[in-house]
């Protein structure tokens, strides 16, 4: 009934309306992802013959990438995948979910207004545009007058230029102070969730403030735990934004993938390796959404049911 | 209040205080920096503070260019995403259309694979062959087709809300289904259409890979890359000028999230920024 009722317009109609949206998805998000692996079996290069006159040659773009004998080699492809995975576990798992773990938890227990001036400063550091945040970053790691070295030395710490000095470290703690705040949000939508009856009956046999994460909090938000930890990981896996504070140096020590890829395309512009890069980057996406969307699918099923 | 539970409460504080100021420290000196005429990259509280910073923006033609580069491009996504998201979105939440749910899988699908830094390769290649390299256009078009399929999830969902008795009436009263969805649908659906809208203005204004890789042309370099330029190239920048940019640039982001989140509570821009 509800599918003959669903009937306002017509299938031609709808077919209609759907059109110019789906000639813009179709040509900038479909058709790259199936043109991408076109290009990742040819030898198409920005200038000169092979730019009009590409040449097919197989698999050899991804035999390069994973050549033993130059896969470890610097500036190679398996130094930058290893760099993303370090990049990925340290500044998005341990750093931007543990971190908004921390600053829900925390903020749950504050007055209002200490909490929105909390979670006000966190979500300033993520809707900022990033050359804005790249720029402040800049400035505030300064070898000569910048604040956090300024503030080190009022602590007799010796300065530091953190870009050349700890360049991957850097963009670590830098990518975790960007994107905290949607854990922060995600978390704490979750923590509200959570009935005020559960945690009382906890304080008065008097559990302990970490008794309380572990044995009711974590359990019960396990479902948004994972949500988090899939979403961020894909989105850090793809961000380009620490090219804005080390283009990817100094000596490829901050080249993680999508520097790594942006560097082979438009700098060395083979595009055909560039594009088996992506290719391989987007099956590892698709691993990642595979995951998300089934779970995703299976809480809407268990959802539906209650 | 017993002797231990103060002492948690004051060890509790003090850790919430210092997360907070080690969130708030990358960005004090971009505080005062704007509207301190001699700034520099040390943090030094403007004395007095002035305006005169963005007094020579505006009169900086190339950064003013930049910004209304930003301002067009942005425009232009927006309407372009707008009125086509609004369209897809009521044929999926409205017609019969065969698959609609394998449609609406593999736009979810597709959408969360294809990143700008995983297909700037063909995504170049394809306004190349379309000859529209180095135009604003490819910039509009490029960012339309990444964020037409979330706005139109977000569309679709306000529209699934919708009493269907609204648009029946009109279509028994003899309406056609283009009528009735310009004049019944539309009108109810402008909360959701401003959420869009502004998520997608703020997905453009800050975009920096796409024009990054699109344009070459500095007269059509938004501003996202201006300032990027200004700041990575060798030699001192003009600190103080740059700082005023920047926060002039950062305007309308912060206002057009503080105006959602009073008006709409921020639950829209969970699971939906970048």
């Amino acid at each position: 009934m509800s599918s003959l009722r669903g009937a306002n317009v017509s299938s031609r109609t709808g077919a209609a309306f759907m059109t110019p949206a789906a000639l813009l998805i179709g040509l900038f998000v479909v058709f790259p992802f199936f043109w991408i692996i076109a290009v990742s079996f040819s030898n198409r290069s920005l200038l000169g013959a092979n730019a009009l006159h590409p040449q097919f040659v197989g698999l050899k773009n991804y035999l390069d990438l994973f050549d033993p004998a130059t896969f470890w080699s610097q500036g190679g492809f398996g130094p930058s995948l290893w760099l993303t995975i370090q990049f990925v576990v340290l500044s998005a798992l341990c750093g931007q979910v543990l971190l908004g773990l921390v600053l829900a938890w925390i903020s749950r227990e504050l007055s209002p207004r200490a909490k929105s001036l909390l979670q006000g400063i966190v979500m300033l550091a993520w809707i900022l545009p990033d050359v804005v945040v790249g720029f402040a970053w800049f400035a505030y790691l300064d070898r000569d007058a910048g604040t956090l070295n300024q503030l080190l030395h009022g602590l007799h710490i010796p300065a530091a230029d953190f870009l050349i000095e700890h360049p991957f470290l850097t963009i670590c703690v830098f990518n975790a102070w960007r994107g905290a705040a949607f854990s922060m949000m995600l978390f704490d939508a979750a923590l509200q969730s959570i009935p005020p009856s559960y945690l009382e009956t906890a304080d008065v046999v008097g559990a302990s403030s970490w008794q309380k994460l572990r044995d009711i909090v974590l359990p019960l938000i396990r479902g948004h735990i994972v949500t988090d930890l899939i979403l961020i990981t894909m989105w850090t896996f793809n961000v380009f934004t620490p090219f804005l504070l080390t283009a990817g140096g100094p000596s490829f020590e901050t080249d993680i993938l999508p520097i790594y890829t942006y560097r082979i395309a438009f700098k060395s512009f083979e595009f055909g390796k560039g594009a088996a890069i992506g290719v391989i980057v987007m099956l590892i996406n698709l691993a990642f959404s595979l995951v998300y969307l089934r779970l995703a699918q299976r809480g809407l099923r268990a959802g539906r049911k209650t | 209040m017993n002797r231990r539970t103060l002492l948690s409460r004051v060890v509790f504080s003090v850790c919430a205080a210092l997360l907070g100021a080690a969130f708030a420290l990358p960005l004090i000196w971009f505080v005062f920096a704007p509207f301190n005429a001699h700034a520099d990259l040390d943090l030094a509280f403007p004395a007095p503070p002035t305006l005169v910073n963005f007094a020579r923006v505006f009169a900086n033609g190339v950064a003013v260019g930049a910004l209304l580069n930003s301002l067009l491009q942005a425009f232009g996504t927006v309407l372009l995403v707008a009125a086509t998201a609004t369209l897809a979105a009521y044929a999926l939440a409205r017609t019969p259309l065969r698959g609609k749910h394998v449609i609406e899988y593999v736009l979810l699908l597709f959408s969360s694979v294809v990143s700008g830094s995983a297909a700037m390769v063909p995504i170049f290649l394809i306004v190349n062959a379309l000859g529209l390299i180095d135009t604003q256009l490819a910039v509009i078009l490029v960012f339309a087709g990444g964020l037409l399929p979330t706005a139109m999830f977000i569309l679709r969902d306000f529209i699934a809300s919708i009493p269907r008795g609204y648009e029946e009436s009109a279509l028994v009263a003899g309406a056609s289904p283009w009528r009735a969805f310009v004049d019944v649908v539309v009108p109810v659906l402008r909360p959701g259409v401003t959420i869009a809208a502004v998520w997608a203005f703020v997905q453009v204004w800050g975009g920096f890979l796409i024009p990054f890789v699109l344009l070459r042309s500095e007269q059509r370099m938004p501003a996202s890359v201006e300032i990027y330029s200004f700041y990575s190239q060798a030699g001192t920048p003009i600190v103080p000028l740059l700082a005023a940019y920047s926060a002039l640039y950062s305007l309308p982001v912060i206002a057009l999230y503080w105006y959602v989140n009073r008006k709409y509570g921020f639950r829209f821009f969970g699971g939906i920024k970048s």
